[in-house]
């Protein structure tokens, strides 16, 4: 019993006295250091993903309070919270789009073939170098989930060979873009809606005999985009995000379906041919030329031509005109 | 002039003989980790002198006067309490305080030396030298002359091995390098290869 007692006492003098000492020495060689870093680290979402490019939120707070990193640098932080730390340091945050990671390819087990069984290890670089992969498509997922490794946040699985992303736990760090030997995996605005899954470069007739859903690059979709959205560069369209205006023509009408349409399905209008009268008003607002017929006769929507931008509803004297979703291809 | 020749030989001894990275393989992550600049890796080396010295000294009287209090007998208390068995929690307690203490002393004189020790300067306290030497210490029965200088001496080897190493790295930047020896894989190498070199003091002292 006293041993235990000596034992407490021992300890808990040597804890005191090492205490009081520190405490003294904290006090007489107290740094003032920058106070703005506490605060930004306390405004940081303390994920330590690293996605700003700096070795955690505590690295990142220095940089940006040393005015080396821009405020609105962390891909995970929301609106409030950029604002937030735009406000400790005094300056305005900007408009950042907030990004998501998205797999740019549909090539799963079904879609791509297989040229051989591939029983190595685990690990997408190295299926990947051996004969270029297992698929027959030399641009496609290898599904050994080197992504779903790296994701911090949990947020990719594997699916018949095949990785998803959870978009709603992704943080847009970038860590499985950097990681995929392929290169499919891309940071893309989260609100953009028209995505082109395939990254084979190679010529449709070649890209037909590898992917049941890979892009053929024959082009429709650039031809189609009402605003020239779309341009297609080493046989693969390239959508401008800031000219896109996610109206789904390109997905709808993209042969192979490899032109993802993410979220809702887009809106086309549609003319209650009881109601109309036929004023030509809405055909005048129309900035798209996708609303065709004659005077005083009931109006027709063109689908392929129409964005659903809602303009000629505003114009619409009787209500004849509502948004219908755009049917499934 | 027995006792300063034994002294001199502790230095010797525990400075390059058992040297505590070369030889006892303790406290291998500040050797790897902080020796990429000669600048940094002599910061720590001094750090771990001033820490390991210190340390020496104060677990020597924490552990004469209160794990194993013999002084005690002197004022006339039949048996003195035997509080050995907290020597490595109370070795540890003193290191970390010791270690609190060296990290505000550099922060407030040489921030460079700070920010570049980064990490490694609150990872003296796990750093299994320190308490190897002060455990070392008790072990051999040395007195506190004895601590001190073996206590300087191993961390003057401590310093004397990461300086070098760090040398090497600094010329290994611009050699040409197998690809697959690149970064850890051919630092392993070079430390292996000074290992060995110091094992020829072990003639030294016979």
């Amino acid at each position: 019993m006293s041993y235990i007692l000596y034992a407490a006492l021992a300890i808990g003098f040597l804890g005191l006295l090492f205490g009081i000492i520190l405490a003294v020495a904290a006090r007489f060689f107290a740094v003032k250091g920058d106070p703005r870093i506490a605060m930004l680290r306390e405004a940081l979402p303390g994920a330590n993903c690293g996605g700003c490019g700096y070795p955690g939120c505590d690295a990142f707070a220095a940089a940006v309070a040393a005015g080396d990193a821009p405020v609105n640098g962390c891909p995970v932080c929301s609106k409030e919270a950029r604002e937030k730390l735009a406000g400790i340091m005094g300056i305005e945050a900007g408009e950042v789009e907030p990004l998501v990671a998205t797999v740019m390819c549909r090539g799963s087990l079904e879609n791509a073939g297989v040229k051989y069984d591939y029983e190595g290890i685990t690990d997408c670089t190295a299926a990947a170098s051996l004969a270029e992969g297992y698929k027959m498509c030399h641009y496609s997922c290898m599904g050994m989930g080197n992504c779903v490794r790296i994701c911090p946040t949990d947020a990719i699985t594997i699916e018949n060979g095949l990785a998803h992303i959870d978009q709603s736990r992704c943080i847009a760090c970038g860590k499985c873009a950097a990681e995929c030997p392929r290169g499919i995996i891309g940071l893309i605005p989260k609100s953009q809606q028209a995505i082109v899954k395939c990254r084979a470069t190679e010529k449709g007739k070649s890209v037909r005999e590898a992917c049941q859903a890979g892009c053929i690059g024959c082009g429709i979709c650039e031809k189609k985009c009402p605003v020239g959205a779309i341009k297609m560069v080493d046989n693969l369209p390239v959508i401008d995000w800031d000219t896109c205006i996610d109206c789904g023509i390109c997905a709808e009408n993209c042969p192979r379906g490899c032109i993802a349409f993410v979220g809702d399905r887009p809106k086309v209008a549609y003319i209650d041919e009881s109601k109309c009268v036929g004023c030509t008003l809405c055909k005048k607002a129309c900035k798209f030329d996708a609303i065709e017929g004659e005077l005083k006769v009931a109006h027709r929507v063109l689908p392929e031509k129409c964005v659903g931008c809602g303009e000629c509803i505003k114009v619409c004297r009787t209500d004849a005109i509502h948004m219908i979703a755009r049917k499934e291809k | 002039m027995e006792k300063f020749v034994g002294i001199i030989l502790i230095i010797i001894s525990s400075a390059l003989i058992n040297n505590f990275v070369l030889s006892r393989f303790l406290g291998i992550c500040p050797f790897l980790g902080v020796s990429r600049k000669v600048e940094t890796a002599a910061g720590m080396g001094v750090a771990v002198i001033f820490v390991i010295a210190m340390a020496s000294v104060i677990t020597w009287v924490v552990e004469r006067v209160i794990l194993s209090p013999q002084w005690l007998l002197a004022l006339g208390v039949d048996q003195a309490p035997d509080l050995t068995f907290l020597r490595t929690i109370a070795f540890i307690l003193v290191i970390a305080g010791l270690v609190q203490f060296v990290e505000m002393l550099i922060q407030k004189s040489n921030p460079a030396l700070y920010s570049a020790l980064g990490v490694y300067l609150p990872l003296i306290t796990t750093n299994c030298a320190v308490l190897g030497v002060a455990i070392i210490n008790i072990n051999k029965g040395y007195d506190l002359l004895q601590t001190l200088f073996n206590g300087i001496g191993s961390a003057v080897g401590f310093a004397l091995a990461i300086i070098l190493l760090a040398g090497v790295r600094e010329r290994l930047e611009d050699a040409e390098i197998a690809k697959p020896f690149l970064g850890f894989p051919i630092t392993m190498l070079a430390a292996g290869l000074m290992s060995i070199a110091f094992l020829g003091f072990s003639g030294l002292i016979k």
